[in-house]
C-alpha cells in the first residue's frame, strides 16, 4: 500500500476519532471525507479486498441491507457494511477502511450516489428495491434516478442484478443486464408510475402487474414471489416471520432472502431464519415505554410511499397516533405531501398533529375529516394521547432528534 | 343552487405531484359547509371530460406525464371550453398552469402544444424556481395575500390581453414579478402546497364564480391559524426568518 494510501486512512480514522471524542457525530462521514479529500482513488483499492453487494431504493434501503447482513451473517459468511445514512462515498470509504478480514461488503447506496461509488467499486451484485417520489424540490424528479441506473446496466451489462419486478421504473434500470434475477415484490405505490419508463404511453395494470400496450413494456416473470407473508420460490413457500412489523418489511426481507439465495447460494428459508430476530434497525421500530407504562414506538416515514404503508398497517391496530414533521431539506421542504397520502385512514382514533410543521399536519387531517390536536413536541404529544398503545410516526430529521433524545 | 357542485380532479395519477388532490377537498370542504352539496369527479388519465362539472382542476405533474396529460386534453378540449364558456370555474396549478397556454417545455426544451385557452406560452428558464411565494393578488380580485411553495423551471409570459393573479412579493411565479393567470373563471398559478388549503379565500373565489353571488364568511380556527403562520413566515426576510427557523426547530 502507497504511503499516500496508509496516510489517507490513517488520517481519516484521526478525524473520525476526534469527531467522536468532541462529541459531534460517530465520526464515520468526517472520517471518510478526509479519507478521499487526501486520496480520491481510495474507494477502488479498498473495495477490492471484499466481494461487494450494493443495496438501493428509495425506501427501505437500510433495513433490506441489515437484513441481508444478518442472513449472511447466519449462513457463516463474513460480512462488513456501512453505517446507517452513511450511504454516499465517504460512508463507504470509512467503512471499507476499517481493518477486516476479506468479507461480502454489503453497502447501503443513496440512489442518487449509485452512478457514483459503482465504477471504483465494482460490485459483483447490484440490488434495485423500488423508485418513488422523494423530497422533489431537492432531488427532482424520479426518471432522472431511472436514467442514471440504467446507464450503469448498460455499461456493464454482465453484472449480476437483483431487482423488484414490480416496479417498471426499477424494471426499466434493470432490464439491460443480461443477468437479472426478478422477485415480484408488488408495489403498493403505483402514482409515480403512471407512464411507461420506455415510450412515455399509459401503462395499464390488468391483473395487479403493469403493461404498456404502446410498446410492449410488460412486468418481467419473476423465480421469486412475495405473496402476502410468504416468499414464495418454486415449488418452496417461506413464511416470513419478521420480528418487524408492517408489509413494508415483508417486502424488505423478501428482497434480501432472493439476493442470499440467488447471489450467495445461501437458502432462502436459513436466511429468513438468519433475519428473524431483528427487533430494531437504527432506531426504527423501537420501542419505548411512556411515564404510564404504555408502549410508544417510533416509526419513520420519509416519503408518500412510506407514509401510506405507515397508514395502512396502523389503520388496524388499536393505538394513538402522532404525526411528527419538519420541512427542513432532508424532510423536503414542501409539505405538499400530505394531501398524496390517505390520512383518512386514522378516523377515529386518537391523533396528535405534531413537529414543527403541526400545523399543515392539522389542517390535512381537518379536510379529512379526521379529529385530532395540535402539539408541536412530540413527546409530549405522546404522553398525552390516547390509545392503549401509541405510534410516533416521524420525517426525517423528527426522527433523527426523537432517537437522539427519546428519554 | 338546485343540483349538486360537482368538482372535477383532471387526470389526478398524471397531474396530481404535488398533492393537488388537496385542492378538491378544499373546495367539496367549503361548499358543503355553506350548505352546497357537492361532490369530487376523479377522471383518469385516459378517459374524457365530461362538460357537466363546475369547477375544474389542472394540477402539477413531471414531464412525460405532462406530456401525456396533454394529449388527452386537447381531445377533451370542446368538452372544457364548452363548460367554461357555461359558468365553469378552472383552477390551473403549475404543468396544470403551463398546459393552458399556448406552448409550453417539456423535457430537453422541446415546445410542446398546449389547450390554448388563455393568452400565454411557458419557455425554459436558466434555473429551477425553488421555494416558498408571496403573492399580492390584484386589488380587483379583493383577494388577500396569497402563499404557495413553488418548484418549476418554466417561465411563462402573459398576452397583452392577460392580467397575471398577482404580484410576486417573494419568489419567481412567472419569472417576471408576477404569478399566474386571471382569465374570466380560470385562475392559473404556480403555487402548490396545495394552493387552496393554505389560501381558503381562492377557493372561496372559485366556488363564488361557480354559484354567481359572494359566499357567506366561514372561519374555521385551525385553518385560520395555519394561514397567519404560513403568512408571516413568508413576510419575514434574511436573519429573522433564520431567527424563527431555529426557534421552530427547538420546538
Amino acid at each position: 500500500m502507497s504511503l499516500r494510501r496508509r496516510a489517507a486512512i490513517l488520517s481519516g480514522r484521526a478525524a473520525g476519532w476526534a469527531s467522536r471524542a468532541t462529541g459531534r457525530g460517530a465520526g464515520t462521514q468526517v472520517s471518510g471525507r478526509v479519507m478521499l479529500a487526501v486520496d480520491p482513488d481510495l474507494l477502488g483499492v479498498v473495495g477490492a479486498r471484499d466481494r461487494v453487494v450494493t443495496v438501493s431504493a428509495t425506501n427501505g434501503k437500510t433495513t433490506t441491507t441489515r437484513l441481508l447482513c444478518d442472513a449472511l451473517r447466519h449462513a457463516g459468511l463474513p460480512v462488513v457494511t456501512n453505517h446507517t445514512g452513511a450511504n454516499m462515498a465517504s460512508g463507504i470509504a470509512a467503512a471499507l477502511a476499517a481493518p477486516h478480514e476479506p468479507s461480502v461488503a454489503v453497502l447501503e447506496v443513496d440512489e442518487r450516489w449509485l452512478t457514483h461509488v459503482v465504477g471504483p467499486l465494482d460490485p459483483e451484485v447490484l440490488v434495485f428495491g423500488n423508485l418513488s417520489r422523494d423530497q422533489l424540490d431537492r432531488f427532482g424528479e424520479v426518471h432522472a434516478i431511472v436514467d442514471r441506473w440504467r446507464a450503469i446496466t448498460e455499461a456493464t451489462p454482465d453484472r449480476h442484478v437483483v431487482a423488484n419486478a414490480s416496479d417498471p421504473h426499477v424494471v426499466h434500470a434493470a432490464e439491460p443486464s443480461r443477468r437479472v434475477t426478478w422477485v415480484a415484490l408488488g408495489i403498493p405505490w403505483r402514482q409515480d408510475a403512471t407512464t411507461c419508463p420506455r415510450c412515455d404511453a399509459l401503462l395499464e395494470w390488468p391483473d395487479g402487474g403493469f403493461r404498456c400496450a404502446a410498446c410492449g413494456f410488460a412486468e418481467p416473470p419473476a423465480d421469486f414471489r412475495l405473496e402476502e407473508d410468504v416468499l414464495v420460490v418454486g415449488s418452496r413457500r417461506i413464511p416470513l416471520d419478521l420480528a418487524i412489523p408492517g408489509t413494508w418489511n415483508r417486502m424488505n426481507a423478501a428482497l434480501a432472502a432472493t439476493v442470499a439465495e440467488a447471489h450467495f447460494g445461501v437458502d432462502a428459508q436459513a436466511a429468513v431464519a438468519g433475519m428473524a430476530a431483528v427487533e430494531v434497525v437504527s432506531g426504527r421500530f423501537a420501542l419505548h415505554r411512556l411515564p404510564d407504562g404504555r408502549a410508544a414506538r417510533v416509526v419513520l416515514a420519509k416519503n408518500p410511499a412510506g407514509w401510506t404503508e405507515v397508514l395502512r398497517w396502523l389503520a388496524d391496530r388499536d393505538t394513538g397516533v402522532v404525526l411528527a414533521v419538519n420541512a427542513h431539506i432532508a424532510d423536503g421542504r414542501d409539505p405538499s405531501w400530505l394531501y398524496d397520502v390517505p390520512f383518512e385512514l386514522l378516523r377515529g382514533r386518537p391523533v396528535v398533529a405534531s413537529g414543527e410543521r403541526a400545523l399543515d399536519v392539522a389542517v390535512r387531517l381537518h379536510y379529512g375529516d379526521v379529529t385530532c390536536t395540535v402539539e408541536p413536541d412530540p413527546l409530549t404529544a405522546a404522553r398525552g394521547v390516547g390509545g392503549t398503545e401509541v405510534h410516533i410516526v416521524a420525517s426525517y430529521t423528527q426522527f433523527t432528534h426523537l432517537t437522539k433524545e427519546f428519554w | 343552487m338546485t343540483s349538486a357542485l360537482r368538482i372535477a380532479l383532471v387526470f389526478p395519477d398524471l397531474l396530481g405531484t404535488y398533492g393537488d388532490r388537496g385542492n378538491a377537498l378544499v373546495l367539496e370542504h367549503r361548499a358543503r359547509a355553506r350548505g352546497i352539496d357537492a361532490s369530487i369527479l376523479e377522471v383518469a388519465a385516459g378517459s374524457p371530460l365530461p362538460d357537466s362539472c363546475d369547477i375544474y382542476l389542472l394540477g402539477g405533474g413531471e414531464d412525460a406525464p405532462q406530456v401525456a396529460a396533454s394529449e388527452g386534453l386537447r381531445a377533451s378540449r370542446a368538452a372544457l371550453t364548452r363548460a367554461l364558456d357555461g359558468g365553469a370555474a378552472l383552477l390551473a396549478v403549475c404543468a396544470g398552469f403551463q398546459l393552458i397556454g399556448h406552448h409550453y417545455a417539456a423535457a430537453g426544451g422541446r415546445s410542446m402544444e398546449g389547450l390554448a385557452l388563455v393568452d400565454l406560452h411557458t419557455v425554459p428558464g436558466p434555473d429551477r424556481l425553488i421555494g416558498e411565494v408571496l403573492v399580492e393578488p390584484e386589488p380587483t380580485t379583493g383577494l388577500p395575500a396569497i402563499t404557495g411553495f413553488e418548484n418549476h423551471g418554466g417561465r411563462t409570459h402573459l398576452g397583452p390581453e392577460e392580467r397575471p393573479l398577482g404580484r410576486v412579493l417573494r419568489g419567481g411565479g412567472n419569472g417576471d414579478g408576477t404569478d399566474g393567470v386571471l382569465h374570466g373563471g380560470i385562475v392559473g398559478t404556480y403555487l402548490h402546497g396545495p394552493v387552496l388549503p393554505r389560501n381558503p379565500a381562492l377557493a372561496d373565489h372559485l366556488l363564488a364564480h361557480v354559484v354567481g353571488s359572494a359566499l357567506e364568511p366561514l372561519a374555521e380556527a385551525v385553518v385560520d391559524r395555519y394561514r397567519a403562520e404560513r403568512l408571516s413566515f413568508a413576510t419575514l426576510t434574511g436573519s429573522a426568518r433564520r431567527r424563527a427557523e431555529r426557534r421552530l426547530h427547538r420546538g
